[in-house]
C-alpha cells in the first residue's frame, strides 16, 4: 500500500465524487452522508502518512512517478516531504470539517454542491502532492472552477461578482507563472537537451541573474495573488464574505496556502539567486510588512463579522510570507507551522460565524452583544479560536508568530520591530470583537432566543481545538517533521548556512564575493 | 519525358476528394427519386456517411503509403496537388467536421423547416474544397479549391431563406468574400508575373532570387495577405465573421467556425512555412505585421465578445480571437510554432464544434435559441448539456486539464522559446479576459433562473455528436501524447 498511498489520498474524493455522481438528486439526506463520509474516508486514508512518515530523511517519501506526457515533459510524479505532510494533512482534515458544517446550511442543489467539494478536495491535494510542475499547474487550476461556483451558486448576496473577480484574479496571475513556468522549462532544454517538468531536474537549470529575476516576478504574481500579499489581496474579503461557510473555511484553511507553498516549493528552490537578491527580498519584506499592519487597522474598521475575519487573513498571511523571506531556518518554519495554525483558528472562525449566521442571518457585528448570556458553549468555542488567532501563548498561534518574529528578527531586527504591531493590533480587533458581540447586556431582543450550539456543530469544533491545544502546548513533533525540509530550502538559497556563514541575509548578499558562491554553488 | 494524363498516383492523391465530389452530385440526383417525403431526408445521411468512409479509406492509404515511403510527400498532376502528413492530417479535420455537422443538421433544419437535400451535398462540396486547399500546391489549384468551399458556405449560411438574418448574412458574406477573392487573384496575378509559373515551388524560387524588400514582391505578399486573413477572419478583416455566424444555421455556423477555419488556415501555412512556400523566405518581412495583425485580432475578439448578449456572435467573436493565437504561432515560427497551429487547430475544432452544438440543442420549433436568456437554467432543465456545455466553455478558455489548454501551451511555449516575451504576456493576459465573458455563458447556465421551459431538441445524431466531441475534449486534456504525435507528423518538411 506504501507504494500508492498518495494515489490513494489524491483519488479518494475522486472516487466518492464519482459514487456521489449515481446518488439520486432528490435524496438529500443520502447525499449529504455520503459526502461526509467520502471526506471522512479521505482523512482516514491520510492517517497512515503520519505513522509512516520519516524525520529526517532528505529528499521526498511515498514518491510515485510514471511517464505521462513524454512528448512534453511532463510526469505524474508525486511525493510529500514535511512541509507538504502538514498541509496534506490540513487539506483532508478540514476537508472533512467543511463537509460538517454544510450540513444544514446546504439546503437546495446540494448534489452539485457536493461535488464540487470534492473536486476541489482533489485539486488541492494535488496541488501539495505535485513533484512535476506540469501536474501542479493542473491542479493549481483545477482548484478555480469548483471554487467560483461554491461561491457562486451558493454564495451571499454579491456572490457573481466575488465569483468571477476570484476567478479572474487567480486566473490572470496563474496564467504570468505557466510563462515563467515556460521560461524555466525552456532554459534547462537549452543547457540539457531535454524538455522536462520535473522539479528536481530543473533545480539544476543555472540562470544569469536577470533571467532568474524575471521568472521569480512571474511566479511572484501567480503565487502572491493566491496567498494574497498586500496589493494583489483585494479579491479575498469579496470571496470570504459572500462565501459560504464552508466555502470560507476550505478558501482560508486550503487554498490560500497554495500560494505561501509556491513560494517554498518552487521561488525559493528554483530561483536561489534571484530570492536572495537584495532588493526582492527588501520588496517582499515591506509588501509582507504592509500587509500585515494594513490588514490589522482595516480589521479595527469593520462592521461586518466576517468582513472581519477575512482581513485578518491578509494581516496573517502576511506573517507567513515575512517569514519565507527571512531566509532563515526560523522565519521559514514557523512560517508553515503560522500555515496550518491559520488554517484551524481562522477555519475556526469563520465556522463560528457560520453557526451564528444560520441562526441571525446576519452578519453585521452591531446586531449582536452579549450573546455569552444566550449561548455559553458558543462564547467559549468562540473564545478559544479568538484567542489562538490571537497568538496567545499555550495556543497554537503564538507558536508560529513567535518563531516567525524571531526569524525576522534575525534576519533584519526592524522587520520585526514593525511586525510585533501586528500581534498587537490583532490582539485588538479580536478582543474587540469578542467584546461587542459577546460581552455585555443582549441589547437585541432578537438575541434572547437563540439556541446554543448542537452536538454536530460541538463535534466539528473539537479536533480543530484540539489541534490548537496541541500545537500550543508540544509543537516539537511539527518543527521535528519540518527541520528537514527547511534545511534543505535554507542551504539551497544560502549554502553555507549551516557552516557558521550566518551573518544576516542582506549584508552577506551585498557583497560580490558572496554572490559569486552562491552563483558557483548551483 | 513523357507522362501520362491521368495517372495511378494522380488518382490516388486525389481520391478522397473524387469520393466528396461524387457523392454530393449522387445526393443531387436521387435526393427526388429516393426520398420524396421530406420526413425521409434524413436518410440523405446515408450518403454522407458512405461518402466519408470512402474518404476516409482513402486518407488511411494515403497514410499508408507514406509510412511506407518515409513520410516524403506524394504529388500528383505535375506537383499540382501535394499528399504529405500536413494535407492528411488537415483532412482528417475536416472529415471529422463535415460528419458531426451533417449528423446533427437533419433535427435542426427540420425545426427550422428548411430540410432539403442540397444540404448535404452543399456539404461535402465545401469539404471537397477543403481538401484542395490543404492538398493544393499550385496557385490555381488552391484557387479553386477555396472557391468551391467559399461557394459552398455562401449557399450555406442563407439557406434558412424565410429568414431575414440568414438572407442578409448570406449576402454580406458574399460580398466581402468576393472582395478578398479578388485581392487574392491580384495577389496571385503578380506571383504568376514573377515566376512565370503557377506551381508553389517556383514561386518560392523565384522570389528568393528577387532578395529582399523588393517592391513587386512585397505587392504581392501585401495583397495575398489580405485575402488569407479575411479568409481566417482575422482583424482588421474580420467584419463579416460575426453576422455571419449569427444569421447562418447553427450547424452551418459550426461548420464555418470549424472546418472553414482550418482550411483557410492550412492555406495560409502553405503560403508562408515550409520549403515549399512562396513566401517562407520574407519572414523578415512579414513577421512584425502579423504579430500586429495577431494581437489586433486577439484585442478585437476578446474586447468585442465582452458585451454580446447572443452567444452566436460570441462564440464569433471567440473564435476570431482564438486566430488570432494561432497566427501568433506563425510568427514564432518554429517547430513548436507550427505543432502549435496543428494541436490548437485540433482541439478548437473538437471544442467549438461541441460548443455550437449545444446551441444546436437550444433551436426548438418555434424558439430560435441563441439568446443568453435561452441558455439560463441549464443546469437544472438538462444538466448532461450544461456539463458538456461547460466542459466545452472551460476547454475555449483554456483552462487544464481540457484540451483547449494544450493549444495555448504551445503557442505560449513557441512565443517564449523565440524570444517574443512580450507578445506572450499580452496573449496569457486576454486569456484572462476571454475567461470572463466565456464565465457569462457558465453563469447564465448554472447560476441564473430558468426563463422558459421548453424541453432541449435532442436526437440520437446529436447525443453521438456531442458525446465525441465531449469526450475528444476531456481526452486530449488529459492523455494528449498520442494526439501530440499526430500533430506533429502534419510539419511540412
Amino acid at each position: 500500500m506504501d507504494q500508492h498511498l498518495l494515489s490513494t489520498i489524491l483519488l479518494t474524493p475522486l472516487a466518492g465524487l464519482l459514487v456521489l455522481l449515481f446518488l439520486p438528486s432528490g435524496n438529500r439526506n443520502v447525499i449529504r452522508v455520503w459526502a461526509n463520509l467520502a471526506a471522512l474516508i479521505g482523512f482516514l486514508v491520510s492517517l497512515p502518512l503520519v505513522s509512516r512518515f520519516q524525520n529526517g530523511v532528505a529528499g521526498f517519501q511515498f514518491e510515485e512517478r510514471a511517464d505521462w506526457i513524454p512528448a512534453l515533459g511532463a510526469h505524474y510524479h508525486i511525493g510529500i516531504d514535511g512541509i507538504s505532510l502538514l498541509l496534506v494533512m490540513l487539506t483532508t482534515l478540514m476537508g472533512c470539517i467543511a463537509m460538517l458544517c454544510s450540513w444544514s446550511a446546504i439546503q437546495d442543489r446540494a448534489k452539485e454542491y457536493y461535488a464540487m467539494f470534492l473536486l476541489l478536495q482533489t485539486g488541492m491535494i494535488g496541488v501539495f502532492l505535485s513533484l512535476d510542475f506540469f501536474l501542479f499547474y493542473i491542479f493549481w487550476e483545477l482548484v478555480l472552477v469548483p471554487m467560483y461556483f461554491i461561491i457562486g451558486i451558493w454564495g451571499g448576496p454579491r456572490k457573481l461578482y466575488a465569483a468571477i473577480k476570484f476567478f479572474l484574479y487567480t486566473l490572470a496571475g496563474s496564467a504570468l507563472m505557466l510563462l515563467g513556468i515556460l521560461t524555466l522549462y525552456f532554459q534547462h532544454q537549452t543547457q540539457f537537451g531535454f524538455y522536462t517538468f520535473e522539479i528536481s531536474e530543473l533545480m539544476k537549470t543555472s540562470m544569469s541573474l536577470p533571467t532568474q529575476q524575471w521568472v521569480f516576478w512571474a511566479f511572484f504574481i501567480g503565487f502572491a495573488i493566491k496567498v494574497p500579499m498586500f496589493p494583489f489581496h483585494t479579491w479575498l474579503p469579496d470571496a470570504h464574505v459572500e462565501a459560504p461557510t464552508a466555502g470560507s473555511v476550505i478558501l482560508a484553511a486550503v487554498l490560500l496556502k497554495m500560494g505561501t507553498y509556491g513560494f517554498l516549493r518552487f521561488s525559493l528552490p528554483l530561483l536561489p539567486r534571484a530570492s536572495m537578491d537584495q532588493n526582492i527580498v527588501r520588496i517582499l519584506a515591506v509588501l509582507s510588512i504592509i500587509g500585515i499592519i494594513y490588514g490589522a487597522l482595516v480589521c479595527l474598521m469593520q462592521k461586518d463579522w466576517k468582513k472581519l475575519v477575512a482581513y485578518s487573513s491578509v494581516s496573517h498571511l502576511g506573517f507567513c510570507t515575512l517569514g519565507i523571506f527571512s531566509m532563515n531556518p526560523n522565519g521559514i518554519a514557523g512560517s508553515v507551522m503560522q500555515q496550518v495554525n491559520h488554517g484551524i483558528s481562522t477555519g475556526m472562525l469563520f465556522m463560528v460565524i457560520g453557526v451564528i449566521y444560520e441562526r441571525r442571518h446576519t452578519r453585521e457585528i452591531s446586531e449582536y452583544g452579549g450573546l455569552a448570556h444566550v449561548m455559553p458553549k458558543f462564547a467559549i468555542i468562540f473564545a478559544v479560536a479568538m484567542l489562538s488567532s490571537a497568538g496567545l501563548p499555550l495556543l497554537n498561534g503564538f507558536v508560529g508568530e513567535f518563531t516567525i518574529l524571531q526569524g525576522a528578527f534575525e534576519a533584519n531586527w526592524a522587520w520585526a520591530a514593525f511586525a510585533v504591531t501586528g500581534v498587537i493590533l490583532g490582539a485588538a480587533y479580536l478582543l474587540w470583537l469578542y467584546q461587542r458581540t459577546m460581552l455585555g447586556q443582549v441589547t437585541n431582543g432578537k438575541n434572547l432566543t437563540i439556541p446554543d450550539m448542537n452536538f454536530r456543530e460541538v463535534a466539528m469544533f473539537v479536533p480543530l481545538i484540539a489541534c490548537a491545544v496541541w500545537i500550543g502546548v508540544y509543537p516539537k513533533p511539527f518543527f521535528d517533521v519540518l527541520r528537514q525540509p527547511v534545511s534543505e530550502i535554507v542551504e539551497r538559497v544560502r549554502p553555507g548556512y549551516y557552516h557558521g556563514n550566518n551573518q544576516p541575509a542582506l549584508a552577506r548578499n551585498g557583497s560580490p564575493a558572496a554572490a559569486a558562491q552562491a552563483g558557483g554553488a548551483q | 519525358m513523357t507522362e501520362s494524363f491521368y495517372s495511378y498516383t494522380d488518382h490516388f492523391t486525389i481520391i478522397p476528394a473524387l469520393m466528396m465530389a461524387l457523392f454530393g452530385c449522387a445526393i443531387m440526383i436521387f435526393d427526388f427519386v429516393l426520398f420524396p417525403d421530406p420526413r425521409q431526408k434524413k436518410f440523405l445521411l446515408i450518403f454522407v456517411v458512405l461518402a466519408e468512409g470512402f474518404a476516409g479509406y482513402g486518407l488511411i492509404k494515403q497514410q499508408a503509403w507514406l509510412a511506407a515511403n518515409l513520410q516524403s510527400p506524394l504529388q500528383g498532376f505535375h506537383g499540382s496537388v501535394t499528399v504529405d502528413g500536413f494535407s492528411i492530417f488537415f483532412n482528417w479535420i475536416f472529415l471529422v467536421a463535415a460528419l458531426l455537422v451533417a449528423m446533427v443538421s437533419y433535427q435542426y433544419l427540420e425545426n427550422a423547416g428548411e430540410h432539403h437535400g442540397e444540404y448535404y451535398s452543399l456539404i461535402l462540396f465545401a469539404q471537397c474544397g477543403m481538401y484542395f486547399l490543404a492538398t493544393g500546391t499550385d496557385l490555381i489549384t488552391l484557387f479553386i479549391g477555396l472557391e468551391l468551399m467559399a461557394l459552398s458556405f455562401y449557399v450555406m449560411v442563407g439557406f434558412l431563406r424565410t429568414e431575414k438574418r440568414s438572407n442578409e448574412a448570406a449576402l454580406k458574406y458574399l460580398l466581402l468574400g468576393a472582395f478578398s477573392s479578388g485581392f487574392l487573384a491580384y495577389g496571385f496575378s503578380i506571383l504568376y508575373g514573377i515566376a512565370h509559373s503557377t506551381k508553389l515551388v517556383d514561386i518560392a524560387r523565384a522570389v528568393a532570387a528577387r532578395g529582399p524588400w523588393d517592391p513587386v514582391v512585397y505587392l504581392a505578399l501585401i495583397t495575398t495577405s489580405v485575402g488569407l486573413l479575411f479568409k481566417v477572419s482575422a482583424a482588421p478583416f474580420h467584419m463579416w465573421a460575426p453576422d455571419a455566424y449569427e444569421g447562418a444555421p447553427t450547424t452551418v455556423t459550426a461548420y464555418l467556425a470549424v472546418a472553414s477555419k482550418a482550411a483557410s488556415i492550412a492555406f495560409l501555412l502553405r503560403m508562408f512555412y515550409g520549403p515549399l512556400a512562396p513566401f517562407a523566405v520574407l519572414r523578415d518581412e512579414w513577421w512584425p505585421i502579423l504579430a500586429a495583425v495577431a494581437v489586433l485580432t486577439m484585442t478585437v475578439g476578446n474586447l468585442a465578445a465582452i458585451n454580446q448578449t447572443n452567444i452566436k456572435r460570441l462564440l464569433a467573436y471567440s473564435s476570431i480571437s482564438h486566430v488570432g493565437y494561432m497566427l501568433l504561432g506563425l510568427v514564432a515560427g518554429n517547430t513548436d510554432g507550427i505543432t502549435g497551429i496543428a494541436v490548437y487547430l485540433m482541439v478548437y475544432t473538437f471544442m467549438n464544434l461541441g460548443a455550437f452544438l449545444v446551441l444546436v440543442a437550444l433551436r426548438r420549433q418555434k424558439i430560435i435559441g441563441d439568446e443568453m436568456d435561452d441558455i439560463s437554467g441549464l443546469m437544472k432543465k438538462s444538466p448532461g448539456y450544461a456539463v458538456l456545455m461547460l466542459i466545452f466553455l472551460l476547454s475555449l478558455a483554456g483552462i487544464p486539464p481540457t484540451a483547449g489548454f494544450l493549444g495555448k501551451y504551445y503557442i505560449f511555449l513557441s512565443l517564449i522559446e523565440t524570444g517574443h516575451y512580450v507578445l506572450a504576456a499580452i496573449s496569457t493576459l486576454y486569456a484572462g479576459v476571454a475567461v470572463y465573458y466565456y464565465f457569462r455563458v457558465v453563469k447564465s447556465m448554472f447560476i441564473t433562473e430558468s426563463t422558459e421551459k421548453a424541453p432541449m431538441a435532442t436526437s440520437f445524431g446529436l447525443r453521438v455528436a456531442l458525446g465525441v466531441s465531449g469526450a475528444l475534449t476531456l481526452a486530449i486534456g488529459l492523455y494528449p501524447e498520442p494526439f501530440l504525435e499526430m500533430a506533429k507528423t502534419s510539419l511540412l518538411k
